[in-house]
């Protein structure tokens, strides 16, 4: 029976070729989705560049000025400033989760009693919802009354000032983020550590491996692309973190942790000025583009100097 | 068991809970203080579990009127986008993945780098052009933004391993395509459209960006609910810290009955949007 069905497509043509069949078109069923599609993300990126070549506030008559709102950016010392929150923000936001995520990875890849639970538990803090933690957080964080002041007096070090000082607000800000987005880097790595062969293990038990050295040589490199994955999604996604840091600074003190994405939210809904807020978004968004060129580039150039000239 | 097999045993369950504690204790201080009075979360040092349960801080905020209008805000703005994305998202996916046109994933692409604030500033001038601000439209529509990327991307990879010798053989025996879509295609894809709803579900359930600028004070949803009690009406710990669990209780639920799912759906790369 099984023979008889499986006849390829290549071999029901063969038999019947007085009948030609035709693939149908799949387009009707793109249809609805390609109108919402243009509705909510083409258009609002067509419109959002028409409208930075604008002078555009609510309220007002708007001009058309070219370039001139581009122009403004790089004399603007809130965002300047704001790029180099961001950045900072984004190099610790990538480094730290993709570290103890790969530890965490490593971990949930043995075999224990009651993984399958604790997986889940692990994976909580990024599907919680952002404010929400993000409001406990900011009790926790409290320097009277916070709950790590005092875990810090436990092991003997002074009350920290947290996100309520310039100093402190980004890395403790980060330390959330760190703590949000670990389990995603854990996730990714684990499915990297499921498809890794056993043999290359089997070999290096052999030859009396020690664990760190099976680490480095052997479980490193093979989940080295999903490490490039991993941290290429986490640097999109804190770039435009906002949730978080609205929720427990607003950009302050002062505006001491305000990223692109915060100070673009104050130019287009505190400040009512479109055109300029548009220019942000657009600058924005290259800086994203950007930033993930650099990634690609720098995992090309290490994927030359792993495999030689002729890869 | 050896000793050394023993060694490596308490290793690896102490690594287990360097791991999975930061998320367990922030949970419980979580309810910690969601259930305490105004004299146990301003003690020092820190009362973790209090004599006196204040059950009374839940009470209080499903018991304010406004609590239950921004709850069913959510239930309908979270319902009505991710019903429309899987709708369109989902016949999308199906053409997509038949079509092979895998070009066509970069505009998901340039979905998932866009920050939300730049859809925010176009559709809110439309919207306000329209007429529909203060009602739930807006919101619903933004919404879109998050779930019909997230369905249409899950579906693609999806339908890509569905095997398709049966839609074909139907086809041959003279089914419309839709008949094929709708009896042979779409109940093997059950397992895919789960993992495509419960995310549209969580990540728009949790949006806040949106709300804040395009929800007034009757069409908030609960993630801009629970701001807006910071910063106006309620300054006690207790009553806040159970808005928060209350809003975001749902989900952790969710998280932990559909665990397989939604690592399933987050691995397959479709990660958060908006």
């Amino acid at each position: 029976m099984s023979v008889i069905t499986q006849t390829s497509p290549a071999a029901a043509q063969a038999a019947a070729p007085e009948k030609p069949w035709r693939r149908p078109s799949y387009w009707p069923f793109v249809v609805p989705a390609l109108v919402v599609v243009l509705a909510i993300i083409i258009f609002p990126w067509l419109f959002t560049i028409w409208m930075s070549l604008n002078e555009w506030k609510v309220g007002a008559p708007t001009t058309f000025v070219g370039f001139s709102n581009y122009l403004r950016l790089p004399n603007d010392p809130r965002f300047i400033e704001a790029v180099g929150h961001t950045l900072v923000y984004t190099a610790l936001s990538v480094l730290l989760p993709l570290l103890f995520g790969t530890f965490a990875a490593v971990v949930f890849h043995q075999k224990f009693a009651g993984r399958g639970f604790l997986r889940g538990v692990f994976i909580m803090p990024m599907m919680a919802t952002p404010v929400a933690i993000g409001l406990v957080w900011t009790m926790m964080f409290h320097p009277q009354l916070g709950v790590l002041n005092y875990l810090l007096s436990l092991i003997g070090l002074p009350p920290q000032l947290w996100v309520f000082h310039p100093a402190t607000v980004i890395p403790s800000l980060v330390l959330v983020e760190t703590w949000q987005w670990t389990p995603l880097v854990m996730l990714i790595v684990l499915g990297g550590l499921a498809a890794i062969p056993t043999e290359p293990y089997e070999s290096a038990q052999i030859d009396g491996a020690n664990f760190w050295q099976v680490f480095r040589f052997i479980t490193l490199p093979l989940i080295m692309p999903f490490l490039f994955i991993a941290g290429m999604i986490r640097m999109i996604d804190a770039v435009k973190s906002f949730d978080i840091i609205f929720a427990i600074t607003q950009g302050g003190p002062g505006s001491a942790s305000e990223t692109i994405n915060l100070y673009l939210y104050s130019v287009a809904f505190a400040y009512y000025d479109i055109g300029y807020g548009s220019a942000i978004a657009v600058i924005f968004f290259l800086l994203i583009v950007a930033l993930a060129a650099v990634m690609l580039y720098f995992r090309q150039r290490m994927l030359w100097t792993e495999t030689g000239s002729d890869a | 068991m050896n000793l050394r097999s023993l060694l490596g045993r308490i290793g690896l369950w102490f690594a287990v809970l360097v791991i999975v504690s930061p998320a367990i204790l922030f949970f419980l201080w979580m309810a910690s203080l969601s259930l305490k009075f105004e004299i146990d979360n301003a003690a020092y040092p820190p009362v973790f579990i209090p004599e006196h349960f204040a059950w009374k801080n839940y009470a209080d905020v499903l018991a304010s009127n406004r609590f239950l209008t921004y709850f069913i805000n959510s239930l309908i703005v979270t319902g009505s986008a991710t019903a429309l994305a899987l709708l369109t998202g989902v016949p999308a996916g199906y053409g997509i993945a038949r079509m092979a046109a895998h070009k066509s994933a970069i505009v998901i692409l340039i979905a998932r780098i866009t920050p939300g604030l730049s859809y925010l500033i176009p559709l809110f001038l439309l919207f306000q052009w329209l007429g529909l601000l203060g009602t739930l439209v807006p919101q619903i529509i933004i919404h879109l933004v998050v779930t019909v990327p997230i369905v249409i991307w899950i579906m693609i990879g999806y339908f890509e391993t569905t095997p398709m010798e049966l839609e074909e053989a139907a086809l041959i025996d003279g089914a419309t395509r839709w008949q094929v879509f709708r009896h042979v295609a779409l109940p093997i894809a059950k397992p895919g459209i789960a993992v495509a709803f419960i995310l549209a579900v969580i990540f728009s359930w949790n949006n806040f960006v949106f709300g804040i600028v395009l929800a007034g004070r009757e069409t908030r949803t609960l993630p801009v609910a629970v701001y807006n009690m910071i910063s106006f009406d309620q300054l006690s710990w207790g009553p806040l810290a159970a808005a928060a669990l209350i809003v975001t209780f749902p989900v952790l639920l969710l998280t932990v009955l559909a665990q397989r799912q939604i690592v399933a759906g987050l691995t397959a790369g479709a990660v958060k949007g908006g």
